[in-house]
């Protein structure tokens, strides 16, 4: 510390290191969040934005409408390739929902003070993703109507589901997810929607705000009950950033399929999944500060420290790549080297070099500081994360079942139309609920925000 | 077809031509024009360790007392996990409505035994269940004071039996020891496809042994002394 106090007290690293820019009061702090609900116009641009991404989300209705009414096989899957781009998202959207976990739950615990700013919305973006992903493994069964009998409901018949299928565990990992997302960000929000009460003009809105506080008051009991709900319901959701995409990887390493049986999947999907989540949080926190002038509160040093968090996330996943590789290799199981000679070489090699670029090679950059605190660089390196992430579980899901045990069953994956059109058709359900979450809730926590102020005035 | 063809017994060929890789084989190659030729017929293997099985969420495929792999298909919600996890890649989805229920005079063409599946459910080789409850419950009947007389060796027929002309497919119960096919399974160049992977078929295939005349055969094809 001491040995470059001259350098840490350089205006430059001063900048790198604030979590919220000086000159905020409780008062300005409030204003300047609760303004974006409460009292800026709605922009051009929200409205252009907005349309988009709804025409996006009819897309998927219409898709979703057509799937049901004809069935599954207007997807490209086929035997052997019974799942294809509807698992790829349900796992890619699962994993984006992670880094907002991570940030407010275990960042709390750790007592990251960096975490303030931005867990509001990345806690939105945990719950639309993993809305989005739920959709999937609903309507990728050839009945979705029946799909509720993997639950363990009390029927007639006396069936219950069948334990030992991870499917049965993904119904528990991701709704107990979805579930404990949901409270932790509404628990969260009381405070807030109880501000946006007291400071709204309108009738409406302090109706609905006011029934959404919950007869929030700001007490000093009610402060104590809420600090502790918090501090419970993140102690609940830290295991889950951990079990939930184990849970889901188990779906392929429960397999016998060469390339999903593989025990390095737990850990390597979890750090995969952290690395998208940051990735996707960028992604949405870079042009969110620009439309809505938040620099202040999401400040360079946020910025830096999720890239660094995704470079690190970034290195155990390219860990992970290698040592499939390398167990693939050394097992000498005919199947396995087979797989690693199909990876390489077979006709899909193309997606696993793009993979490989994207995930591994690229966000090297992310070394240098002077790249991870240039705000377009990193918009750009998070669409490539998201983009390799996307296409790592394309890799393993769909080509490794391209080509395994019998030649004589080896067939061909061939994305149709209905494919892509639900898979971005849920990039507009997510983008439409993440317009309204920015209009309708404060992005930022306006009460932690407050109280970074207070800590920060304690420094200076 | 987009490998979705519906048949429960796929025909594998396998080619040999003696040559060592596929950059060896030039159009041109006469070895092409020739190549021993193997034939194998995979139905479900009804494993007695399945591997779809296990994976099913909703216990729509489970194990008979008797040993058969049975696709419950009102219970399948369609999921496709136990044909991504069937190493013989033998099952197959009706990823559409493949089948027309209306046209009546359809209804005369379909096996009144054999349940029609709708779209989303799996389905696969059943080792012709139906024609094993048709003789149980004969043997059923013909047995006394309510005990069935026993189902006989070879009384069973599968369809596949029954159309093979050289009688290469034998069904029966493999427990007895005295039967056709626990004979044939005795038999040392009776093999598991894909035996490694401990999935325990109870279909098993006998080794083809051929012993051409070296005249014929070409000088790679020979056995290595
Ligand atoms: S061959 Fe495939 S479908 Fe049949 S029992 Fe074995 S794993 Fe199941
Ligand atoms: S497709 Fe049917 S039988 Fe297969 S795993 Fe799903 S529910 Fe079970």
């Amino acid at each position: 510390m001491s040995a470059g106090d001259t350098h840490v007290n350089s205006p430059e690293i001063q900048r790198l290191a604030r979590v919220i820019e000086p000159g905020h009061s409780y008062a300005t702090v409030t204003d300047k969040i609760a303004s974006i609900v409460l009292t800026r116009p709605t922009s051009l641009g929200w409205l252009a934005g907005f349309s988009i991404a709804f025409t996006l989300m009819m897309v998927l209705m219409g898709s979703i409408a057509w799937l049901v009414t004809k069935g599954v096989g207007i997807w490209g899957i086929n035997i052997p390739i019974g799942w294809g781009f509807a698992i790829v998202n349900f796992v890619w959207w699962i994993g984006i929902g992670h880094a907002g976990t991570l940030i407010s739950a275990i960042l709390f615990l750790l007592n990251q003070k960096w975490r303030t700013s931005i867990n509001r919305f990345a806690e939105a973006m945990t719950l639309f993703a993993v809305a989005c992903a739920g959709i999937f493994p609903l309507i990728h069964t050839g009945r979705p109507w029946m799909a509720y009998y993997m639950f363990p409901y009390p029927s007639t018949m006396g069936i219950w589901p069948q334990f030992r299928s991870p499917l049965i565990w993904d119904v528990f990992a991701v709704s107990t997810y979805g579930t404990v997302s949901a409270l932790f960000w509404f628990v969260g929000l009381i405070p807030d929607l109880a501000t946006l009460r007291d400071r709204a003009t309108n009738k409406a809105a302090q109706i609905i705000y006011g029934m959404l506080a919950m007869g929030w008051r700001g007490s000093a009991r009610h402060w104590h009950r809420y600090q502790s709900a918090y501090l419970l319901l993140a102690g609940l959701a830290t295991p889950l950033v951990l079990s939930v995409h184990s849970v889901i990887s188990f779906d392929f390493s429960i397999a016998i399929v060469p390339g999903w049986h593989t025990t390095v999947f737990p850990p390597y999907f979890v750090a995969g999944a952290i690395y998208s989540g940051f990735a996707m949080v960028l992604t949405i926190a870079i042009p969110l500060r620009k439309a809505y002038d938040l620099e202040d509160f999401i400040t360079m040093r946020h910025l830096e420290n999720m890239a660094k968090v995704m470079l690190a996330t970034g290195l155990i996943v390219a860990y992970g790549y290698f040592f499939e590789f390398f167990m693939s290799l050394y097992s000498g199981n005919k199947f396995d080297v087979f797989l690693v000679q199909q990876r390489l070489h077979g006709p899909y090699s193309s997606y696993y070099y793009a993979l490989i670029l994207c995930n591994i090679l690229t966000p090297q950059v992310l070394w240098f500081q002077k790249m991870r605190t240039n705000v377009a660089v990193l918009f750009v390196m998070s669409l490539v994360i998201n983009v390799g992430m996307w296409l790592e579980r394309f890799v393993i899901v769909v080509i490794s079942l391209t080509r395994d045990f019998m030649p004589s069953a080896w067939g061909r994956y061939q994305p149709t139309f209905w494919d892509w059109s639900t898979f971005i058709g849920t990039l507009g359900l997510f983008v439409s609920l993440l317009f309204l979450f920015v209009r309708a809730l404060p992005a930022i926590s306006i009460a932690e925000m407050r109280e970074l102020v207070h800590t920060s005035e304690d420094h200076e | 077809m987009r490998g979705r063809e519906m048949h429960w017994i796929r025909i594998d060929r396998y080619y040999d031509t003696g040559l060592k890789t596929q950059e060896d084989t030039p159009a041109e190659n006469p070895e092409l024009a020739n190549p021993q030729t193997f034939f194998q017929p995979v139905p479900c293997q009804q494993c007695e360790n399945a591997p779809c099985e296990q994976v099913c969420p909703v216990g729509a495929t489970v194990h008979s007392a008797e040993g058969l792999n049975d696709m419950v298909y009102n219970r399948c919600i369609g999921t496709r996990y136990c044909s991504n996890n069937c190493p013989y890649k033998v099952r197959r989805f009706n990823f559409l409505r493949f089948q027309d229920w209306e046209t009546p005079s359809l209804k005369l063409m379909r096996n009144p035994e054999v349940t029609i599946r709708s779209r989303g459910v799996m389905e696969k080789c059943t080792y012709c269940v139906q024609r094993i409850n048709n003789v149980r419950i004969t043997a059923e009947k013909e047995g006394e004071n309510g005990a069935s007389r026993g189902i006989r060796d070879g009384e069973i027929v599968t369809a596949c039996e029954q159309a093979c002309p050289s009688e290469a497919i034998v069904f029966g119960d493999a427990n007895n020891p005295n039967n056709r096919v626990s004979k044939l399974r005795a038999q040392q160049r009776n093999y598991n496809l894909l035996g490694e992977l401990n999935a325990r078929p109870r279909t098993t295939y006998l080794g083809a042994v051929r012993n051409p005349h070296p005249d014929l055969a070409g000088p790679e094809k020979k056995e290595p002394a």
